[in-house]
């Protein structure tokens, strides 16, 4: 029953989609904020050397302590002339993380605030420096506290300046936020703050590991797939041209010739590595936190590889410095330009009104389905809008009432998903030999694979006394249900749905109790949204030429359900919970159409 | 260090007979006086205070009616240079002679705290208050920055702030003085130095502390004709250990909490930082009506137990017409910190109410705090062997209190706001075209039309349809 036009429709989708990456369809970008395109500012920041010398002092410090030197930060604040506050938090996970090496988290944010001669404080800018345990980022700190001594200096600001450096990397970051903002959205415990300085119109997160750089590369994925305005992007990249600095995108090289297939083939490459890392829906840097608030933020990050030309830290401060007083010219919240887009290169984008005709595709197959099992004469209501040509005596057998079982079961298999392993993890870790983490990891993975053995559970409740009409109103509605999801996720993340659409709309489609149902069996597994996950770990890597082998994507793909709770906990990331009570129950409908009896 | 306050204009009609109508002022009198007070942070204070007064021939009648009061604030105003100019034109002497010399724009706004003020009100001239002068006082306040304007150093000195020294008195003013605060941080010895040394020294209870001032007499004509000229160089002795002289009793801080752009919450800290003493404070809210107050979410909260306001006046906003009216008498326990918050919700403008650059924000006026804040004098730990015997038997002075009135930051407040742009313009127009179509369309299909025929015969034919219809006949 797959028609042609349904291949049509889904080959266009993924065609559409890879011509992204081509010129028609990708444009340069353009600033569009008056405020910050045609005024010019001289970048006088020269403190190099001192940067050099706090960073140095700021890694003394920290490896005597062995926590972020939180006296020492705030004497040095204080004696380049901020106003210093400090905020304590604390948090316990829901279960030990073992990347980052951590459970019961505390630590203290530190911050000053740099008062605007002109204005009363009611908005402000962030320069954030978040210190992990792994990642010291001392050099940041030294070019923050050298960067907030020159700020400090200059009469032109409208807008105060808060210097924040947050520990626990985004733990931190999120306490800072929640307390500056007043709310508490993830059970974090922590101080009130002191002092504030009005709306937060824009946040730069910097990440820096050495005193020379060959490249910077900016990261604009946010948590759940947000994205900064792309006049931020544009302000980065108007200074990394004029200091002829390195500026890099997913870690890649700008491709040069978009007249030849290469460019786009590059573009490509980049496009889907973003696709890749928004559809994750995790903050990659501490700006993703920001975004939440609505302030538009992006986190660059050093890169220091084998390139011959380097640059030291008078660079990339000169470039902030500018960034900041494009910033201070504002007279308005970022908002002429794009929020929604993909960045094929970091000078050329993808808007909104061009991509989605991709998802559109991919869903027009379901519509299509959905309106010819309709046709077909599937109705929930007996004897509502039968076909006209098609005769309908069993129609009454085939209720609302064959359907409650199998949506309950499989919602209930999505709740148990959702909420067992966090809640199990300690009768797990008792009965079994292994720690916390690796529970809920487990937990996990068995709730999934036991939600397979549902239609022998459900062929027994439902009396099945149309067989074929049976099966084909559960396919209607798990359709539909389908159909609404991948809808809302692609109008709120476009690359999750897309990811998401691509992989589920094929095997919805075939879904049926007839035919070789091994091979059905097979593809819907493979198509399933944990396998759609470890596929794209698999992707991701081999995108980022450094292709991983089985076992190694293996332990990968453990981290990463871990880490998807984990942050949908401390972070309020929705992929899990979207997942878990969404899209797998919906995939386990199609399962149960494939074993219907 | 502040930032600079939004201008705040104050109209002050005061009743009448009162406290402060002594004797006849002088008639057309100017009185000008600049405070500097060094901070141990190496930045300055100085205030200017001009104090104008005229008689009037206008004649007050019995109290001033507080029905006509009125307070109004423009919180998106910030004090420039455009303010100064026509302010400093109010001044006698201008900016020729006398203390105005000082006041020179580009070293004024190269400061970190800028407020500017003109207060004006009727003085009663005799005790039954017949008739009345008319007194204008301007104050300008600066604070100059050790790390912007002074470089780093702690030094100061008149020029170095203005870059202008004190030449000659202004002609018209009948007392022009400069004080220096030279109040001893330590105990021990002095500080600051001074220099050229002061002729005379003023002690008084300011702001409930203790203070000691250096005067400078600029009618004293040896002041300036020794050296031509007077430039006041301040030189800290020794630089104090402790950077930061304990804060004031009273502080606030106002923020807008939650995110999104439905809903949100007021929140205004009040701080009493004084060890053992309560005080209350009276809090004067103005919200604009955009911002819907849900009263019943006003909570008061203070050492984490519910504080209930012993006062509460509430005047609720009507769209497009006044704003929310909230005062409150509020009791602030000893070292404490007191929260008030209240919810609300964004409403959505028309479209023409959006003000140019929407998405700037609509701001939030401060609100006010006015209260008797104790002494710091009173809150020292008097040593009771070294003092007066006396002194136990009556703890508490008179001075034990002094008013206060602060004015907390204004808030930046984003409303949601439909996207201005062209696409934005291009549906709205679109959208009018068709609704007139529509409209036009509509009403041409729909409508019957009936020839009407035209009306003959003015008066005779109206007065024979009267007849036929009183007949029953129908009319022609």
């Amino acid at each position: 029953t797959v028609s042609i036009v349904h291949v049509l429709s889904y080959l266009a989708g993924i065609a559409w989609f890879l011509a992204l990456a081509f010129p028609p369809l990708t444009q340069r970008t353009y600033m569009s904020e008056n405020a910050m395109g045609s005024t010019m500012v001289e970048e006088q920041f020269a403190g190099g050397d001192r940067a050099r010398a706090l960073a140095r002092d700021f890694a003394a410090h920290r490896r005597k302590s062995g926590a972020l030197p939180v006296a020492w930060l705030e004497r040095t604040m204080r004696s380049v002339g901020l106003e210093v506050y400090t905020q304590s938090f604390s948090r316990k996970l829901p279960f030990p993380d073992e990347t980052h090496e951590r459970y019961m988290v505390s630590g203290t944010n530190v911050y000053g605030i740099l008062r605007a001669p002109r204005a009363a404080s009611t908005e402000s800018l962030v320069l954030t420096v978040p210190c992990g345990s792994d990642s010291t980022n001392s050099q940041a700190v030294g070019l923050l506290l050298a960067l907030a001594a020159h700020f400090r200096g200059q009469i032109y600001w409208a807008k105060d300046i808060i210097f924040l450096v947050t520990e626990h990397d985004l733990l931190g970051t999120e306490a800072w936020l929640e307390a500056y903002h007043d709310v508490n959205v993830t059970g974090m415990q922590s101080s009130p703050l002191q002092g504030r300085a009005g709306a937060i119109q824009a946040a730069v997160a910097l990440e820096l590991s050495s005193d020379m750089v060959t490249s910077l590369d900016v990261a604009v994925e946010g948590l759940n797939g947000q994205l900064p305005n792309l006049d931020l992007l544009n302000l980065f990249q108007t200074f990394c041209q004029k200091g002829g600095l390195l500026c890099t995108l997913q870690g890649k090289l700008q491709p040069q010739d978009w007249t030849s297939l290469d460019g786009p083939l590059q573009g490509l490459q980049m496009l889907l590595l973003m696709v890749l890392r928004q559809a994750s829906g995790r903050p990659h840097g501490s700006h993703g936190l920001f975004l939440r608030y609505r302030v538009e933020a992006l986190t660059l990050r050093g890169i220091n590889s084998f390139r011959q030309y380097k640059y030291d830290l008078v660079a990339v401060g000169k470039a902030l410095e500018g960034m900041f007083r494009k910033l201070n010219h504002l007279l308005e919240r970022l908002h002429q330009s794009f929020f929604l887009y993909l960045l094929p290169a970091l000078s050329r984008f993808v808007s909104i009104g061009l991509y989605m005709p991709a998802a559109g595709f991919l869903l027009l197959v379901l519509g299509l389905k959905i309106s010819s099992l309709h046709e077909a004469g599937v109705g929930l209501e007996p004897g509502g809008s039968p076909g006209p040509s098609v005769p309908l005596p069993p129609a009454q057998g085939v209720g609302l009432a064959s359907l409650v079982a199998p949506l309950l079961i499989s919602q209930a298999m999505g709740l148990a998903l959702y909420v067992l392993p966090v809640l199990g993890q300690h009768v797990a870790a008792q009965h079994f030999p292994v720690a916390e983490a690796e529970a809920v990891v487990l937990t996990l993975l068995a709730i999934y694979a036991a939600g397979l053995a549902l239609p022998h559970n459900t062929h027994r409740v439902v009396s099945t006394q149309a067989p074929d009409r049976g099966w084909m109103v559960l396919k209607l509605v798990a359709l539909i249900y389908l159909a609404l999801q991948l809808g809302c996720i692609v109008l709120t993340n476009f690359s999750l749905g897309f990811l998401l659409a691509a992989t589920m709309v094929p095997t919805a489609a075939l879904a049926k109790p007839h035919g070789s149902r091994t091979l059905y069996a097979v593809l819907l597994v493979l198509t399933s949204p944990a396998a759609t996950l470890f596929g794209s770990l698999f992707l991701w890597r081999e995108l980022q030429e450094a292709p991983l082998s089985l076992a190694e994507g293996w332990q990968l793909f453990l981290a990463a359900l871990a880490q998807g709770v984990l942050e949908h906990h401390t972070y309020g990331a929705l992929l899990f919970p979207l997942l878990s009570l969404g899209l797998y129950p919906c995939w386990l409908l199609f399962w149960n159409v494939l074993f219907w009896k | 260090m502040a930032a600079a306050m939004p201008l705040a204009l104050f109209v002050l009609l005061l009743p009448g007979p009162g406290g402060w109508c002594l004797a006849e002022p002088q008639r057309d009198s100017l009185r000008e006086e600049l405070v500097i007070t060094p901070l141990p942070s190496g930045d300055v204070a100085a205030t200017f205070q001009f104090r104008t007064r005229w008689d009037s021939e206008l004649q007050r009648e019995g109290d001033t009616d507080h029905y006509f009061l009125r307070y109004a604030v423009l919180p998106r105003e910030v004090v420039c240079t455009e303010n100064l100019t026509p302010w400093k034109k109010l001044l006698p002497c201008s900016s020729k002679a006398g203390l105005s010399v000082l006041l020179k724009a580009d070293r004024l706004f190269h400061t970190s705290y800028h407020s500017q003020a003109v207060h004006i009100r009727p003085v009663c001239r005799n005790a039954r208050c017949t008739s009345i002068s008319w007194e204008l006082r301007q104050t300008l306040s600066v604070v100059f920055d050790a790390f912007i304007t002074g470089q780093g150093k702690k030094d100061w000195s008149l020029f170095r702030m203005f870059s202008r020294t004190l030449t000659e008195p202004c002609p018209l003013a009948s007392e022009s003085r400069v004080y220096v605060d030279i109040t001893n941080y330590n105990q021990d010895n002095e500080t600051l130095e001074v220099n050229p040394a002061p002729t005379t020294t003023y002690q008084d209870v300011i702001l409930g502390t203790r203070k000691t001032y250096a005067v400078y007499d600029l009618l004293d004509t040896a002041m300036i004709h020794n050296s031509r000229n007077l430039n006041i160089q301040l030189k800290w002795k020794r630089p104090p250990e402790n950077e930061f002289p304990p804060g004031p009793f009273l502080h606030a801080q106002r923020y807008v909490s939650g995110y999104g752009l439905q809903k949100g919450e007021l929140s205004t800290l009040l701080y009493n930082t004084h060890p053992y003493r309560a005080f209350p404070v009276l809090l004067l809210d103005t919200v604009p009506w955009y911002l819907r107050l849900y009263v019943h979410t006003l909570t008061i909260t203070s050492k984490g137990k519910d504080n209930k306001p012993s006062y509460i006046h509430y005047q609720p906003a009507q769209d497009r017409l006044q704003p929310h009216l909230l005062e409150m008498l509020i009791q602030l326990p000893a070292n404490s910190v007191t929260k008030v918050s209240i919810q609300f919700e964004r409403a959505l403008l028309k479209w023409t109410e959006y003000t140019p650059d929407p998405n700037h924000g609509f701001y939030v006026s401060p609100s006010v705090l006015s209260a008797l804040v104790p002494s710091m004098v009173a809150a020292k730990p008097v040593d009771w062997e070294e003092s007066p015997l006396f002194n136990s038997l009556f703890p508490v002075s008179d001075g034990s209190n002094y008013f206060v009135r602060l004015y907390t930051e204004p808030l930046l407040v984003n409303l949601p706001t439909p996207d201005f742009s062209m696409p934005y313009n291009v549906i709205c127009l679109t959208c009018t075209v068709v609704a007139v179509c529509y409209g036009s369309f509509y009403n041409l299909l729909t409508r019957t039309f009936h020839i009407e025929e035209p009306r003959t015969g003015g008066l005779a034919k109206r007065l024979a349809n009267f007849i036929r219809r009183i007949r029953g006949v129908p009319p022609l």
